[in-house]
């Protein structure tokens, strides 16, 4: 492995957001990934949507499993703490840090391999608990780091690099995050910034357990004829059900648009989700009927995009557990060790 | 036959079938005892099952003090069809039957060395209770009223007791009393006492009667615990609900939101994730197991000793190997948790030898885990955990301060302390490390568990990772003077024999100890709290000709660590192995090393074993 340094200067005409930080401020390491790899196109996004939305870099807390989509934390908003956790199990440890310290906004990012193979257990009961975090799949249908074996999201009928078909049937993520809950769920390419960044905004902006399935084709591995999830059929299958404009709470709300075209969606934090139909009968806030949608389309070999399902006053996992509003790993001795006079108390039950 | 005679020194079993709701009477009985001044070791002896299978509940009532198992029964109250072949087999010749006469029995179902005392329990209670559940719950509480006669319980103390236990249910108070006296007044018409009596004594002092998971759990809460991720397994659960229920009543703020968290999660796996993810974000955490649960941790443990973490895991050790035996106790995840995960790995572990030391260990594991950065194992085992053992209060020194260990700060950062994750500053091989969000500009870094460099860049240059396995080494050496310090006990004469022992094995070797001397056998001792083993441990090695290691496990799994870490030729220690899944007894220590002293060529001392 090699590291250049990036040049630390930065040029004073860089536009900067309401906290000052330019876009370079949310930059990470160079990546080590392959040229022309889906996941730094990921990667390039989420720098754009932290920028802007205003989120100070260091109160973003990133998770990771292992392979390669799990490299990338490193390679974006340098000024977070970052956690590269074991094979499959980085929702628990990202569960842990937000029981933790309530007071962050969790991302986790992870591969098919990540979460729907080894974690997929752990991905389910993340989902299930609501805890408040934006979990982007890189899915690309194959173990890139093991040069070429098929995931679990690799579709029925897929060929391999080497033309073997896949024989199993594959795990959408998308439907499974629906029927367990997930209050905010969407699904994008990596090739599509102008509906992957502000999908990613809007993720980071809920509250409650947002899920993005964003495919992202394997260059090495998996982009070739016969491959579902290489760019070419991504592109030719692809289907937006909306595009969404997410307006932070602090930003004027300046562009007119004719009634009936739009949805608006408000957010918790005060973010508006500004949704822009495609498909007439779509509705982004009725849950079964996106399942359904979903299982039709998926039938039909469409891979259908945008923000498929949000719940925008969803509660989250510290709600369920009635936690005091000062993060737990802020709170001093006094607020935790009981007085002695409590303990003779508890000796006397005892006798 | 000569019926047993004993004052304040006599084995009591109940045999039960689970789920009869005899536990709270039989509990009842133990604590009356205690109540009048005499010291008690209780046991619940019970299935892995929910209802149906036998259960007994062993209490040795102890003038002396001896609270470990000393084998034998002396009264057996007979309460369990399936069991009572095997249960009148059990009794001591001299020893005394109590059973339920409602349906008579024939003459063959009993022995001529003991003596048989029937009580029509069914039929008494049955004449005054008519709700099905009450009969049984009430046969109970009526069978102890007919031991307090015999025994010379105090019935006012009886009755202080239920009044207590029902507080809040007043209306379960009347009825608890009337079967009571159903049973003492049955006894005093038609039955005469027996050789056993309990009279007052002024033997317990202000110690106290609870079980060693609870007493974790409250050490937990007072050691500053905020996060407990657990799944449910026999025979640690007790823990989590005992953090539970004393967070519910010190840890929430009068508008209802609470001072901590508590995730049931869907393994073990993701226990100790959760466990990792808190303590990396500044959160004491822990999850509470047993060995199955270790099994399935291991890779998570291994990430927390390499990247530096602090979690504590409470091991609650029951039977192994595989499923085992879940309700019955063990020492056997000694290896399993020192050297757990692959490449190479070494765990701090925690012995303690009775509740106070629980809850003092658990305290104490919090401050340890968070100082080191790495998985602190505090090693229980069913028999401490599950048990009521009368033990010393707890105790909370007001002035004492949770030790955070080392955590740049924002004010730290901002006045330009360098950081570098893996740096040894002060020479002690502990880094400094930052709690994420402290700083918008400093102190971040990327955790992993791929080798890195001592600024936490990944890197797969050997120096770089040579250099952090050497320096988690020379941590390691530091931890040493950080742990709970061995306890010695010298014999009262000059001897060249020595017994090393850890945990729940400390009553039966106290009570041992005694038995030994009594014969003239003269062994110092020494119990190990800790783990890594402190020099102090080796030299009691060095200065004794022969040392044997008393454990419960079959392969002496503590052997095996003195004999790694200490460099000690093996021939030095002599393994006293009790692995039946039972509580290692004084009788068996006594016995074992009487056998083994044979070998030692003294006349004078082998007349005195044998």
């Amino acid at each position: 492995m090699t590291y250049i340094a990036k040049p630390k200067l930065h040029h004073p005409s860089l536009e900067k957001n309401a906290h000052g930080y330019t876009r370079r401020d949310y930059e990470g390491r160079i990546s080590t990934l392959c040229a022309g790899c889906g996941h730094d196109s990921i990667s390039a996004s989420i720098i754009q949507a932290c920028f802007e939305i205003d989120l100070e870099p260091h109160r973003l807390a990133k998770f990771s499993g292992i392979g390669c989509s799990s490299k990338t934390p490193d390679y974006f908003v340098s000024p977070a703490h970052g956690f590269n956790a074991v094979h499959g199990r980085m929702p628990s440890v990202l569960t842990g840090a937000n029981i933790a310290a309530k007071d962050l906004i969790y991302l986790g990012v992870s591969g098919d391999g990540d979460t729907a193979s080894i974690g997929l257990g752990q991905f389910a009961h993340a989902v299930r608990r609501g805890v408040n975090m934006t979990y982007i799949v890189e899915n690309n249908g194959v173990y890139g780091l093991t040069k070429g074996q098929f995931s679990a999201t690799s579709d029925k009928g897929s060929k391999a690099k080497k033309g073997a078909e896949n024989k199993d049937s594959a795990i959408d993520l998308v439907m499974l995050a629906l029927q367990l809950g997930a209050t905010y769920v969407g699904r994008s390419f990596s090739g599509d910034k102008h509906q992957l960044v502000p999908l990613i905004k809007g993720a980071l902006s809920h509250k409650g357990t947002a899920i993005l399935d964003v495919i992202s084709p394997c260059v090495a591995f998996n982009n070739h004829v016969g491959s579902t999830k290489s760019f070419d059929y991504v592109r030719e299958h692809n289907e937006a059900v909306n595009r969404m404009d997410v307006i932070t709470p602090r930003a004027p709300i300046t562009a007119e648009y004719a009634p009936g075209e739009l949805k608006e969606v408000r957010q918790h934090d005060g973010s508006i989700l500004r949704l822009r139909k495609l498909e007439d009968d779509y509705d982004s806030t009725d849950r079964y009927a996106a399942l359904s949608y979903l299982a039709h389309k998926s039938a039909q070999g469409e891979i259908v995009t945008g923000l498929l399902f949000v719940e925008p006053d969803a509660s989250d996992l510290h709600d369920s557990l009635n936690t005091v509003d000062c993060a737990l790993n802020k709170l001093e001795d006094a607020e935790l060790v009981p007085p002695p006079s409590a303990l003779a108390k508890i000796n006397d039950g005892f006798r | 036959m000569k019926p047993i005679t004993a004052i304040n020194d006599f084995v009591v079993k109940f045999a039960n079938v689970n789920g009869s709701g005899s536990a709270s009477a039989n509990g009842l009985f133990a604590k009356v005892i205690l109540r009048m001044g005499v010291a008690v070791g209780a046991r619940n002896i019970f299935p892995s099952n929910i209802q149906g299978l036998p259960t007994w509940y062993e209490v040795r009532i102890s003038e002396a003090g001896w609270l470990g198992r000393r084998g034998g029964v002396d009264l057996m109250v007979a309460m369990n069809p399936q069991t009572w072949e095997a249960d009148v087999k059990s009794i001591e010749t001299g020893g005394y039957l109590l059973y339920d006469s409602s349906k008579p029995l024939p003459a063959s179902k009993f022995r001529d060395d003991i003596t048989i005392i029937g009580a029509p329990l069914t039929e008494l209670i049955a004449a005054e209770f008519a709700d099905p559940r009450q009969r049984q719950l009430f046969k109970n509480i009526c069978y102890v009223g007919v031991l307090a006669y015999l025994l010379g319980l105090e019935s006012e103390t009886v009755k202080q007791l239920l009044t207590e236990e029902f507080k809040g249910k007043d209306k379960l108070i009347a009825p608890n009393f009337k079967a009571f006296e159903i049973g003492r007044k049955f006894a005093e018409e038609h039955l005469a006492p027996i050789g056993l009596t309990v009279t007052r004594a002024d033997k317990v002092g202000d110690r106290i009667f609870v079980e060693g998971n609870e007493a974790a759990a409250l050490g937990a809460v007072f050691g500053g615990a905020t996060f407990c991720a657990w799944y449910p397994i026999t025979p640690s659960t007790s823990l989590a609900e005992g953090f539970e229920k004393h967070c519910s009543k010190l840890r929430v703020d009068p508008d209802g939101k609470k001072r901590y968290a508590i995730v049931q999660a869907e393994d073990e796996i993701a226990s100790i994730g959760m466990v990792m993810g808190a303590g990396w974000a500044g959160s004491r955490a822990f999850t509470c197991t047993s060995g199955p649960g270790i099994s399935l941790m291991n890779e998570f443990v291994g990430f927390s000793y390499y990247a530096e973490i602090p979690a504590v895991i409470f091991d609650v050790q029951r039977g192994g190997p595989s499923t085992g035996m879940p309700t019955r106790t063990q020492q056997s995840d000694l290896l399993l948790a020192a050297y757990a995960s692959h490449g190479d790995t070494k765990h701090p572990m925690l012995f303690p030898a009775n509740p106070t030391e629980c809850f003092e260990f658990a305290a104490q594991a919090f401050d340890l885990a968070d100082f080191f950065q790495t998985t602190i194992f505090v090693m229980l085992d069913l028999d401490i955990g599950m048990q009521e053992w009368l033990t010393e209060p707890f105790k909370w020194d007001a002035t004492r301060k949770l030790n955070r260990g080392k955590v740049l700060t924002y004010q730290h950062l901002e006045q330009g302390v360098p950081f570098g994750r893996y740096r040894d500053v002060d020479g002690d091989a502990v880094p400094y490390r930052t709690y994420p969000g402290t700083h918008p500009t400093k102190g971040a870094y990327f955790t992993r568990g791929s080798s890195h460099d001592k600024d936490a860049r990944y890197s797969e240059r050997g120096e770089d990772y040579t250099e952090g396995m050497q320096r988690l080494l020379r941590k390691w050496e530091t931890m040493k003077k950080y742990m709970p310090a061995p306890i010695i006990r010298k014999a009262p004469r000059r001897t060249p024999d020595g017994i090393l022992y850890i945990g729940s094995t400390g009553p039966a070797m106290k009570e041992a100890h005694h038995a030994l001397e009594e014969m003239g056998v003269h062994l110092d001792s020494m119990r190990i709290r800790g783990f890594p083993f402190q020099d102090e441990v080796f030299d009691f090695i060095r200065d004794h000709e022969q040392v044997f290691v008393v454990e419960q496990n079959r392969d002496g799994q503590l052997k095996s660590l003195l004999v790694n870490e200490g460099g000690v030729h093996p021939a030095r220690l002599v393994s006293i192995l009790h692995y039946d899944g039972t509580p290692i007894t004084a009788r068996f220590i006594v016995k074992a090393i009487a056998d083994k002293m044979k070998a030692v060529p003294d006349a004078a001392l082998r007349e005195n074993v044998q």
